[in-house]
């Protein structure tokens, strides 16, 4: 299904200790033998050139088709490429899910194919052989009622992970998410914990289709209960899903179709990521740019140009959808006074459009220039893949809507 | 022995300190002793219907009782009947509020489970909640003071009628959506196969419900992974307005499970109900799931908002209570074999209208729930839940 033809490997960005962070309790022992965040150089190989648009324009004129990151062969590794071991980011994945299931014998993984099959991403790949037919559980296609088996497990006291197939198909079990998963505690006056890590890969892939296209990110963020995390490197990736297992609250991990086969080194000692933790990506000074998931690569790229123009640009990636870590984020906005938000959600109603409203409701004093939201269309994607290119967000509009910010 | 609540009662109002908690629930537990009688003589009783069966043979109609069981079963039932029409009049004079779903009428099927399961086995329901919670332990005052939203109620105030739980006793709810409790009871059997309890889970949905998807997934599900689910459809032949006639191209529910066997039982004979429980939990623990069909009747419209009349005559509700009524039929059980007079038959009566009665004077103390209640419990405290304002220094909201 999805291709790997993304990207080939985004290598040498080592793991990132933001300054500012209180919370590395997490990190077990790690971050003290981390050196200095260096950024790694990446080469951008372009399909289709793209014009020089004038400031007055709100968009290039010519998209970016198929822009694929990839390593450079001149870049120098960092120091800590002697230790730690390279791993696709579905592999982390399985990793961080492995090592959890190891170590709490009420972790399962419930979901299609996911046991015999080894996963349609090959995420619980060798899982089933290892713990068996009833820990890694084969459903039917049945989303509704095993998220609620899901549930109700966990309402007895076992840890399951339950994955979509697509995250498009847990709308089939939004009455159950929403209601039970993230009500339960609620309503039973904190007698029941439903501690589920629901997971699944989203996003806009290549011309899947529009069914196979959702952003499930703003239909969940108002359920009360919920958390919501989402992964973009295979370094966090392992970090949230343990961190994920490891929550007595739900939690929601959005990965993406596109990201799957994203290579990185990672330390071979055991670490957890902070669930609500924002990831420093860039820092820089001239204006903050609020990032996640898949989007946080075309951002990475627009950055190049943008340094190129002569820009600083602050990069974080998010990470926490729900909550939102306004600590990081709040800090970067004191610093640089501008603000450019780059989503794959939608226009109407995503997470840029919330996270928008809570900056300003927090940070309005600090603002030198109103908040750019680069969301998708709101459009059903397209199959036709130039159509789809236009329905997300593509790095020269990042650089020209930074451009239009920092007049 | 537990002080009486009226002595509790007086202590309260005399000195400054509330009540103790477990005094209050000490004394609201049933104080009817059926230790005065005899729990050794047994007593056969013979089902009042044949059990009609899908795929499976019929458990035997002759179900054995000993008196002890009977009184019990009598002071029961009668305290979940007096409870329910009290919370008719509370809704009534708008001290509960919102939806609330009565009981009345089906008692004999939440009452004859209990008698065949254990509190290790879990039971799982909907709305219609009030009277399988108090039968699983939960206290009359939790009942009241959780329906009118106090902060003694057993969800805190916080659930309200459709969301009863007792964790430790094994009742998981409560579920204001119809059928979505069945895959969640599904997932409690699956539990209970991982952890190797050794337990069943009842799964109660109603004849509304058992036309929705997710039953049926839940239903495949567990029939796979022979998980030891008994699906149980309280089969009070209305789901709200619409009779089953016109919702279900087949109304015979208990067939409805195609490859899982099923067993139609006479929801308004308690015995019945009982011997089915047991035969379906024996079956449940060897051979995967079953399903159970309670025929039974509700007296009350479906909630409070209806008047139940709409959509059937006053002499089909008044003609099952006079022929089915399940208490009547304990009692006539009873009175024929001479375990108690009718005299001490009024004693129970009595005292369970006072206990009712009690628990709804001391619902009405209680006190409403703290704001800050409004965010404990949305999250779980503890690990990276701390949530801060956007300083990380200064705390937004309450959140314990």
């Amino acid at each position: 299904m999805a291709s790997s033809a993304m990207a080939q490997g985004v290598g040498g960005i080592t793991a990132l200790m933001p300054s500012f962070s209180s919370s590395n309790r997490l990190q077990l022992g790690f971050s003290k033998h981390l050196p200095e965040w260096k950024r790694s150089s990446i080469a951008i190989r372009l399909d289709a050139s793209f014009s020089q648009s004038s400031n007055s324009r709100k968009r290039a004129s010519k998209l970016v088709t198929s822009a694929v990151v990839v390593k450079d062969e001149t870049a120098t590794s960092p120091a800590t490429s002697k230790t730690g071991h390279e791993l696709l980011l579905f592999e982390a994945l399985r990793e961080g899910l492995d090592e959890e299931m190891e170590r709490d014998p009420r972790v399962c993984v419930v979901g299609e194919d996911v046991g015999h099959y080894g996963g349609s991403y090959k995420v619980t790949k060798g899982m089933a052989e290892k713990y068996g037919d009833l820990r890694v559980l084969d459903t039917p296609i049945a989303e509704n009622s095993f998220t609620g088996m899901g549930v109700g497990a966990a309402m007895t006291g076992l840890r399951p992970v339950i994955e979509g197939m697509n995250m498009g198909f847990l709308l089939l079990a939004f009455n159950q998410i929403s209601n039970n998963c993230g009500m339960l505690h609620y309503t039973s006056g904190g007698q029941f914990t439903i501690p589920v890590v629901i997971r699944g890969p989203g996003g806009v892939g290549r011309q899947l289709g529009a069914e196979h296209s959702q952003r499930l990110e703003s239909y969940f963020q108002s359920v009360p209960g919920l958390q919501m995390v989402a992964c973009s490197t295979p370094y966090n990736a392992k970090g949230l899903m343990k961190a994920a297992i490891r929550s007595e609250n739900p939690v929601i991990l959005f990965e993406h179709v596109l990201l799957y086969n994203l290579k990185e080194k990672i330390p071979d000692e055991e670490y957890v990521c902070c669930l609500e933790e924002a990831e420093m990506v860039r820092p820089g000074a001239d204006v903050t740019i609020l990032t996640y998931s898949r989007m946080r690569y075309h951002v990475m790229q627009a950055a190049k140009t943008l340094v190129n123009k002569g820009y600083d640009p602050e990069i974080i990636d998010i990470r926490s959808l729900k909550p939102f870590d306004l600590h990081t984020i709040g800090n970067s906005i004191k610093k640089t006074h501008r603000v450019l938000i780059v989503e794959e959600c939608m226009r109407t109603g995503g997470i840029g459009a919330s996270l928008r409203a809570a900056i300003i409701e927090n940070f309005w004093d600090y603002l030198d220039a109103p908040i750019m939201c680069l969301s998708s269309q709101d459009v059903p994607t397209p199959y036709a893949g130039t159509l789809e290119d236009w329905t997300v967000v593509q790095p020269p509009q990042i650089v020209s809507a930074v451009e239009q910010i920092c007049q | 022995m537990a002080p009486s609540l009226s002595k509790l009662l007086r202590t309260a109002a005399t000195t400054a300190k509330p009540p103790s908690w477990n005094g209050l629930r000490a004394a609201c537990t049933r104080s009817i002793s059926s230790e005065s009688y005899s729990d050794k003589t047994t007593i056969t009783v013979e089902t009042n219907l044949p059990f009609t069966t899908h795929q499976c043979e019929p458990p035997s109609r002759i179900v054995e009782t000993t008196p002890a069981e009977l009184m019990k079963f009598y002071a029961d039932m009668f305290t979940m009947r007096r409870m329910e029409i009290a919370a008719d009049s509370l809704y009534k004079s708008k001290l509960i509020r919102g939806f609330c779903h009565l009981y009345d009428g089906q008692e004999a099927v939440c009452t004859g489970m209990e008698a065949a399961l254990t509190r290790k086995d879990c039971i799982i329901t909907a709305y219609r909640d009030h009277c399988l919670f108090y039968g699983r332990g939960g206290t009359l005052l939790e009942v009241f003071a959780e329906l009118m939203g106090r902060k003694d109620g057993c969800s805190h105030g916080k659930g309200g009628s459709m969301h009863f739980y007792k964790k430790e006793n094994g009742f998981y709810g409560g579920h204001g959506i119809v059928g979505a409790q069945v895959p969640l009871g599904c997932g409690l059997a699956f539990a209970q196969k991982y952890s190797k309890a050794e337990a069943v889970t009842f799964a109660l949905y109603g004849d509304g419900a058992a036309n929705q998807g997710q039953l049926f997934e839940a239903l495949n599900m567990s029939a796979l992974w022979n998980l030891p689910a008994v699906l149980v459809c309280e089969n009070n032949h209305y789901g709200m307005g619409t009779a089953e006639w016109r919702a279900a191209k087949s109304p015979a529910y208990y067939k409805r499970g195609d490859y899982a066997p099923g067993l139609k039982v006479d929801g308004m004979d308690v015995f019945a109900v009982k011997q089915a429980a047991k035969f379906a939990k024996e079956h449940a623990l060897k051979n995967g799931p079953i399903i159970l069909e309670m025929d039974t009747y509700r007296y009350h419209g479906h909630s409070m908002s209806d008047p139940g009349s709409t959509y059937r005559t006053r002499d089909e509700i008044s003609g099952v209570r006079q022929e089915r009524d399940p208490i009547e039929r304990v009692r006539k059980l009873v009175l024929a074999h001479n375990i108690a007079t009718p005299a001490e038959l009024k004693d129970i009566e009595k005292e369970a209208k006072k206990e009712v009665d009690d628990a709804i004077a001391l619902a009405k103390e209680c006190s409403l729930p703290d704001s800050s209640e409004l965010f404990s419990h949305v999250y779980v405290k503890g690990f990276g839940t701390e949530a801060f304002g956007a300083d990380r220094k200064e705390l937004k909201g309450l959140l314990p």
